[in-house]
């Protein structure tokens, strides 16, 4: 493992939580540090980074110790990111700090911005020239983003967003949250409107993920949001997967001066409510198209499942360690963990329904995701919700205690 | 049998390139039409069109891209400068414009206003102040007189109760980045040269990459302001251009002036640091 930090000076965090469990959680909670860990006391050069170029194979897998944030931000770069727009906020700040010192390296262009409307207006502006452009903030400052989150998806300009989402409302903690899931899936901003939203568990998926998310931004012209909680952004952990630089989509929508051809306009204002609907008919194909295409989830355990937790990020990790606990004790737990939230997997969700005897939602919130669990089970089970918020974070015993709570409620509802 | 040689028709006056070929939206009297002309005939003199990327603004100034034959993205309220900076800093090559009224450069945009020209960042701001919020139905904006009526101070604009009105461009005149600083109008045909040498020394501004180069038009609203469009401009030219003096006001761009915020091209590199750490 080629960890920069002596791995003997990790210590717990709530990942640690999986002590109990299988040989491969047991793996990920040990490689990981505290959310507490100061920026830039581990030295980490550029060079020790696998990087993917354009037309060559990828390098082999090599593993490195990487805190999420400056993980996330090195595979924006290795994914062609031209530009990064931000402004500070804990618990993204590294985000930030990573791209102000790499950006510059390759040529590229870093800029803090002003304020949160600053950023995703600078990213705005960028992104219509043809960039390839990353925006990230945290909670509070999403909520100002939203705004131009709303004027992009009607205009069809693609960005992607990173959410390091924190403890709320208002300003609330600087701690590790999901509670901006309702904000992000059902559309930031006024107007009738999605985003796709990638919801990796790990910081190894969570590099994945960000390539996923450029290519996803550019093949359907639209903004692209990577919601992951305080401790993704924070926690370090072994990072394999490789970057990838996606190829770029044909653009003949871009501005770049009216050179040879008629000028074009990037703008969401249509007048005439007849042309609004059609504009809007347009978008809602796009969604339905994006709806049937991009759903991602992940199964574990599901195969003789009575119970299933289903969850994702850091809840997932903790449902992880749970579902290994109950099955420990005889309970046929399962995990089903949801990577894109937005289309969210609800067919797989109702497949489930049709053969297990309960679902419990486990979230970092007051039950947000848990919603869309019941729209997609449709009343066929009985849907138990278990969450921490204000940057608390469930336990695993706390989730067996829901999941025994729910295998009697669906004994109880058997009968 | 001879045939007299009929004399060649001379053009005195002609549509601009830039300018597309349609009846205009705007209210008649109104301003905006004289400026989109000043803007369509200044990039048509550089030869700027096929590289510009302009900016439009939320308001009724947000209609330029309709009669102007250039690129543009639309902007949320009062944001085009944070749009047009990061244009800039993805498209060296791009000549960069934002084309905003008063309600949203001085009111719901100020933060990106002051921020951009703070920056220096190489771009062109036109700002059109009428003193008011023509859209919306003609409510008080911070550049409105006082005494002046809208339809949000009914009774005239007070200091005790809505506070004074912004000197915009004279604020952001004080920052360094800000090279070329001017305030024309429309009041009549010597202004209207005047304002159309000031977007010339801006675009040239913005061409030798020595900053932030913005000019303030004072134009006229005769719907907003209640009145016929001659009442108008007869009020432009005797009232609002005594309120906000036209004129050049700052002018860095001599070259043995200071350099250089961010994005000049004479800037030394950010960094002095070695270059293995």
């Amino acid at each position: 493992m080629t960890a920069a930090r002596p791995a003997e000076t990790a210590t717990a965090n709530p990942a640690e939580a999986t002590a109990e469990a299988t040989a491969e959680a047991t793996a990920e909670a040990t490689a990981a540090t505290p959310a507490a860990t100061p920026a830039g006391t581990v030295a980490r050069p550029a060079a020790t980074v696998p990087a993917a170029r354009p037309g060559h194979a990828p390098p082999p897998p090599r593993r490195v110790l990487m805190k999420g944030n400056e993980a996330m931000a090195e595979a924006a770069i290795q994914a062609g990111c031209d530009a990064y727009f931000g402004y500070p906020i804990t618990p993204q700040a590294e985000l930030l700090e990573w791209m102000a010192r790499r950006m510059p390296e390759e040529g590229r262009v870093f800029l803090q911005a002003e304020s949160e409307l600053g950023a995703i207006n600078m990213a705005y502006g960028a992104a219509a020239t043809g960039a390839r452009v990353l925006v990230s903030s945290s909670s509070p400052g999403i909520s100002l983003m939203a705004e131009a989150m709303s004027y992009m998806a009607a205009a069809e300009v693609p960005v992607v967003l990173i959410n390091v989402m924190r403890g709320g409302p208002g300003l609330g903690s600087i701690g590790p949250s999901q509670s901006d899931y309702l904000q992000a899936v059902k559309g930031h901003g006024h107007g009738d409107y999605r985003t796709p939203v990638l919801a990796p568990s790990s910081i190894n998926e969570a590099v994945t993920i960000v390539a996923d998310a450029f290519e996803l931004a550019e093949r359907y012209r639209t903004p692209v949001v990577i919601l992951v909680d305080g401790i993704l952004g924070q926690a370090m952990e072994p990072v394999e997967a490789g970057f990838r630089t996606p190829e770029r989509a044909s653009a003949d929508w871009v501005l770049s001066g009216a050179d040879g051809r008629p000028p074009r306009v990037v703008k969401s204002l249509h007048l005439l409510p007849e042309a609004l609907e059609r504009h809007n008919l347009h978008l809602q194909a796009k969604f339905v198209e994006i709806a049937a295409r991009e759903v991602r989830w992940a199964g574990e355990h599901l195969d003789d499942a009575e119970l299933v937790i289903v969850a994702y990020g850091t809840a997932a990790r903790v449902a992880r360690t749970a579902v290994a606990r109950a099955r420990a004790k005889g309970l046929a737990a399962g995990l089903f963990r949801p990577i894109s939230l937005w289309p969210f997997p609800s067919a797989a969700l109702a497949d489930l329904a049709g053969r297990v005897r309960g679902f419990l939602a486990v979230e970092l919130s007051a039950g947000q995701m848990v919603e869309d669990v019941r729209l997609a089970v449709s009343g066929r089970r009985p849907v138990a919700f278990e969450g921490r918020m204000g940057g608390m974070v469930p336990t695993p015993a706390e989730v067996v205690a829901a999941l025994r709570a729910l295998d009697a409620e669906a004994r109880e509802g058997g009968r | 049998m001879s045939v007299e040689q009929a004399p060649q028709p001379r053009v005195v006056f002609e549509r601009p390139e830039l300018l597309a070929d349609r009846t205009t939206t705007y209210c008649p009297g109104c301003g905006h039409g004289v400026v989109h002309r000043l803007v369509a005939e200044v990039l048509g003199e550089l030869g700027l069109g096929p590289r510009t990327i302009a900016v439009a603004p939320v308001g009724c100034a947000v209609f330029a891209y309709d009669f102007l034959l250039i690129d543009f993205v639309e902007a949320p309220h009062g944001r085009a400068p944070a749009l047009a900076t990061g244009i800039r800093r993805v498209r060296p090559d791009a000549f960069v414009l934002t084309y905003q009224g008063d309600g949203d450069l001085a009111a719901i945009g100020t933060a990106e206003i002051v921020h951009a020209a703070g920056r220096g960042e190489v771009i062109t701001a036109v700002f059109v102040n009428n003193g008011i919020y023509g859209m919306t139905g003609g409510q008080m904006a911070p550049t409105t007189l006082l005494g002046q009526r809208s339809t949000s101070s009914p009774g005239g604009r007070e200091a005790g109760l809505h506070g004074l009105p912004l000197p915009m461009t004279e604020m952001l005149a004080v920052l360094p980045g800000v090279a070329f600083a001017a305030r024309g109008s429309v009041a009549d045909a010597a202004a209207i040269g005047r304002t159309k040498a000031y977007l010339r020394k801006a675009a040239e501004t913005q061409l030798a990459r020595r900053g932030f180069s913005i000019v303030e038009i004072l134009s006229n609203c005769p719907v907003g302001w209640g009145m016929t469009p001659l009442e108008s401009i007869q009020r432009l030219r005797d009232v609002v251009t005594k309120a906000y003096p036209p004129g050049v006001i700052v002018d860095r761009t001599k070259p043995e002036l200071p350099a250089s915020p961010a994005g000049r091209a004479s800037a030394e590199p950010a960094s002095a640091e070695p270059a293995e750490r």
